[in-house]
């Protein structure tokens, strides 16, 4: 978005920001993302989430829509490093902040990051759907230091739901790679 | 969701003067301002954008004090190693909230704002009839199914129930919330139903959280939050209870005892009785379930949810007795 903040409300009540407004409808915000480390350039409303703009509008396919209410972790993206959810999160917010979605994670000659591999071993997913937003969750969570035990990892990774019920098999991919990048 | 205008503020005073504007909100994670546009619960005309706001989001403990900043994240506060130190049952509530990425999003201070689950209120298009959303226009919930729904602190117009974790532990060790102007406690800072169930929070227009402190004590360092729910991990309490326990010197006498309980009231909801009727006396298991059953006087079941009249005092008695196992 253009850079703006607030100091005092104008006089007629409304705020404006990006394009003019007359204050009955909202404004197209022009903003900028840094997604995988390139920038893109993105006239967007205000209220498109960062999970959308990826999907339609960047065709970064990768980040899956699941429930969209922030219930069962398929759309979980890295923002600064960190793993949130894309569906809660206004691309607006995260202007200016480095993400990270699953398409950023293997090298650029293609070599797998070491969860990725480890669930291609373990065999950990079954119809594939919320395996992307799995990945990036297991990614931070070995980061964290919360993949210590099974128990820990099951504690940590609960916010990925699998319809499929591939869970042994996930726990077995997280406690792989842990393994893997520790050494 | 239907659109709104963004705006990002850069300071305190910029977002509180923005936060007195009519259909102004505060967004910070956005775990519940976002959820609730989506079902149609809230709806902005201008969004606040203030998680841009610099030096909002210090976590500051020593013995005597916790200040944390209402922009801190849920996961940075569970996982820092002073809270975890001198404040255990703040770090365990938060640690057993919600997943990892919404600790990574939401904020201390948005967390205190989180809104009831009560499904009948997240869900207008079905049930137009909530006191919450509508005033006056009655309560859903009642009559209707209430296995997750409070028994104490309830009105006829409302009995939806508090759902958070972090509030329980905060209310248990004498937290206050700092909105700048004033402080109060965060136990004052939420309102029962009463006939005003849309007010949950002593908060007004122009108003902004900007810190939550909690004062050090024996009890709170030796202290947790016991959460039992119907799944193992990420899901809401049934029943949970925030504990600190201070000794005398014999080891076995309660000088100072702390009790809270969530999951089951309408607000975070402090046992007072519960801890006057253990302190002085030997921290024995009969004296303790006994007390603990004093946490449920005044309740009212809706059918579905009297399990929870049962369960709570277990809930606190079990927290109790494993914090008396630890030296």
């Amino acid at each position: 978005m253009t850079s703006q903040t607030i100091i005092d409300p104008p006089e007629d009540g409304h705020f404006r920001n990006g394009k003019a407004s007359n204050g009955a409808s909202p404004t197209t915000l022009s903003i900028h993302l840094t997604i995988n480390g390139r920038d893109h350039a993105l006239d967007i409303e205000p209220r498109v989430t960062l999970l959308d703009a990826l999907r339609e509008r960047l065709h970064l396919t990768g980040t899956k829509k699941g429930c969209d209410q922030g219930q069962c972790g398929a759309c979980t993206v890295h923002v600064e490093g960190e793993r949130v959810l894309a569906c809660l999160t206004l691309a607006a917010q995260v202007e200016g902040r480095s993400i990270t979605t699953i398409e950023g994670l293997a090298d650029e000659d293609g070599t797998l990051h070491a969860v990725q591999a480890a669930f291609l071993e373990q065999d950990a997913f079954q119809c594939g759907y919320c395996t992307p937003g799995q990945i990036m969750s297991a990614v931070a969570c070995i980061r964290e230091g919360h993949a210590g035990s099974d128990e820990e990892i099951r504690e940590y990774m609960a916010g990925n739901l699998c319809r499929c019920g591939a869970y042994p098999h996930i726990v077995a991919a997280v406690r792989q790679a842990a393994r893997e990048l520790r050494s | 969701m239907r659109d709104f205008s963004y705006l990002r503020a850069d300071s305190v005073e910029a977002a509180r003067n923005a936060a007195a504007l009519p259909g102004a909100m505060l967004l910070a994670g956005g775990t519940t301002l976002i959820d609730l546009a989506k079902c149609g619960v809230a709806e902005p005309a201008t969004v606040i954008d203030i998680s841009h706001i610099e030096g909002l989001n210090a976590i500051d403990v020593t013995a005597d004090r916790a200040v944390i900043g209402a922009l801190a994240k849920m996961s940075h506060v569970a996982d820092n190693a002073e809270v975890k130190s001198h404040f255990p049952a703040v770090s365990e509530a938060l640690w057993q909230a919600a997943s990892a990425q919404l600790r990574n999003m939401a904020t201390i201070g948005g967390n205190l704002m989180q809104r009831t689950r009560c499904p009948y209120f997240r869900d207008p298009q079905n049930f137009p009839v909530c006191n919450k959303r509508e005033p006056g226009s009655g309560c859903s919930a009642i009559g209707g199914v209430t296995r997750g729904h409070a028994v104490l602190g309830t009105s006829e117009a409302c009995i939806a129930t508090y759902p958070g974790d972090l509030a329980i532990a905060l209310v248990a060790f004498d937290a206050e919330v700092d909105l700048g102007e004033r402080k109060l406690k965060v136990e004052d800072f939420f309102l029962a139903p009463g006939a005003t169930a849309e007010r949950e929070h002593d908060i007004r227009p122009g108003e902004m959280i900007t810190a939550i402190e909690i004062p050090g004590s024996a009890a709170a360092r030796r202290s947790t939050y016991l959460k039992v729910r119907d799944r193992q991990s990420y899901e809401f309490a049934a029943a949970s209870a925030a504990v600190g326990l201070e000794l005398e010197g014999d080891g076995r006498t309660i000088r100072d005892i702390r009790v809270a309980v969530g999951g089951v009231a309408t607000k975070p909801w402090r046992a007072r009785a519960v801890e006057e009727a253990l302190k002085g006396k030997p921290l024995d298991e009969a004296s303790v379930r006994k007390a603990s059953e004093l946490v449920m006087e005044g309740a009212v079941d809706h059918g579905a949810n009297r399990y929870k009249i049962a369960l709570a005092p277990r809930v606190i008695a079990r927290a109790i007795l494993k914090l008396g196992e630890t030296a």
